[in-house]
């Protein structure tokens, strides 16, 4: 009986992101490249600190079945930054948040693209959610806390846009 | 007693029976939770005290207004006082357990400022039933006449039932989510139909005859 009510959840959730994008395809697409530029920074999310372990170590993986990814690029003009150090963590079938084998970091590539594979990401505390952090210094700290649609999803993605200190 | 069909035995344990599966069907699902096995025992025992909390809230309202088949009304009026005692020690046993987890998430939920949206509807239930138990011990120092006591008791019930039943809805975790509805919609049934019947069919029944305006239900005032 859960399957129904978390289907029907997961069609409207899925439906509401079709829509967004096909919303977003529009204005996106008349943007020139020059106007693009203007990129402002990611905020920092709400409760996306928390459990935070600094200086995780760097892990090429901590697990499989759970793709985390994303890019970093630069604000004001949205250049990729490659050899930037995401911190990952978030509570999976392995255990919590505080888990250290729960907590990990990767290098961005030269096109600013990372992504760490670990377990599959459980609900913690009433929402399926990977925390991801840029905590280096060379530019402002962002802490991201990106919530799944779907308990089930075997990714998820979280993008930072940063802002030189 | 609109519910209380003479005294047929079979009426009255269909009723228990059917109120006892809404009530404990949701706890045994949630144990199967494979979550379960990724969880601290801390984080494990705060969601049960939690989902218990909302177990006991189907026959809160139901036992204070002695709607019950089978159970006396002084009988029903204590078992409420009880479970309104354990649901007092169960809310504060599911902070505690989630303190003990996470205690950034948990200090986050209790200072409002908690991404999740239903964090704020688990503090207006947790300070509604923290103040629903001071005002029960305090009622007679207080000084506050019966009847508007019962009307702030009541008023105030709904309110931490209605901020539980929200919290419980929105969250993902080791609830089933058929079973979940169910029992909050049994919850909203029980405690909504009590209110209206004693605070609203009731008065305007006992006007229309020309009597007095009842406090409500059976009164088992000591």
């Amino acid at each position: 009986m859960s399957h129904i009510f978390r289907t029907r959840r997961h069609v409207l959730a899925t439906t509401g992101i079709l829509g967004g994008a096909v919303l977003l395809q529009g204005p996106m697409a008349l943007l020139s490249p020059a106007q693009a530029r203007g990129i402002a920074p990611t905020p920092s999310m709400r409760g996306g600190s928390n459990n935070y372990r600094p200086n995780a170590p760097l892990v090429e993986s901590l697990g499989s079945g759970f793709l985390v990814f994303g890019t970093v690029r630069r604000a004001q003009d949205g250049a990729a930054l490659g050899n930037i150090r995401v911190q990952i963590w978030a509570a999976t079938t392995l255990g919590g948040e505080r888990d250290r084998r729960n907590h990990g970091s990767v290098l961005t590539r030269p096109d600013g693209s990372f992504q760490l594979e670990m377990m599959q990401i459980v609900p913690n505390f009433g929402q399926p959610h990977a925390h991801l952090a840029y905590d280096d210094g060379a530019f402002q700290t962002v802490f991201l806390r990106p919530v799944m649609p779907s308990p089930k999803d075997r990714s998820v993605r979280a993008d930072f846009v940063l802002a030189s200190a | 007693m609109p519910l209380a069909k003479g005294r047929n035995p079979l009426y009255a344990a269909s009723i228990w029976f059917a109120l006892s599966a809404i009530a404990i069907g949701p706890i045994l699902i949630a144990a199967t939770s494979p979550y379960l096995a990724y969880r601290g025992i801390a984080y494990i025992l705060g969601g049960f005290a939690g989902i218990f909390c909302l177990s006991l809230m189907l026959f809160q309202a139901l036992l204070a207004a002695g709607y019950l088949p089978a159970i006396g009304i002084a009988a029903a009026r204590l078992w409420h006082r009880r479970a309104g005692s354990a649901i007092v020690i169960l809310a504060l046993l599911h902070v505690g357990g989630l303190y003990l987890t996470s205690p950034e998430d948990t200090l986050d939920a209790l200072l409002l400022a908690s991404p999740t949206p239903f964090s704020v509807y688990g503090v207006v239930a947790l300070l509604g039933i923290v103040a629903t138990a001071l005002l029960v011990l305090l009622r007679r120092r207080l000084g506050i006449r019966y009847a508007a006591w019962r009307l702030i008791h009541n008023a105030m019930a709904f309110a931490v039932v209605l901020a539980t039943i929200i919290h419980a809805l929105q969250i993902e975790g080791a609830m089933g989510s058929f079973s979940k509805v169910l029992l909050c919609v049994a919850v909203l049934a029980a405690t909504g139909g009590v209110l209206f019947d004693l605070r609203v069919l009731k008065p305007l029944f006992f006007r229309r005859r020309g009597g007095q305006t009842p406090c409500g239900g059976r009164d088992a005032r000591r």
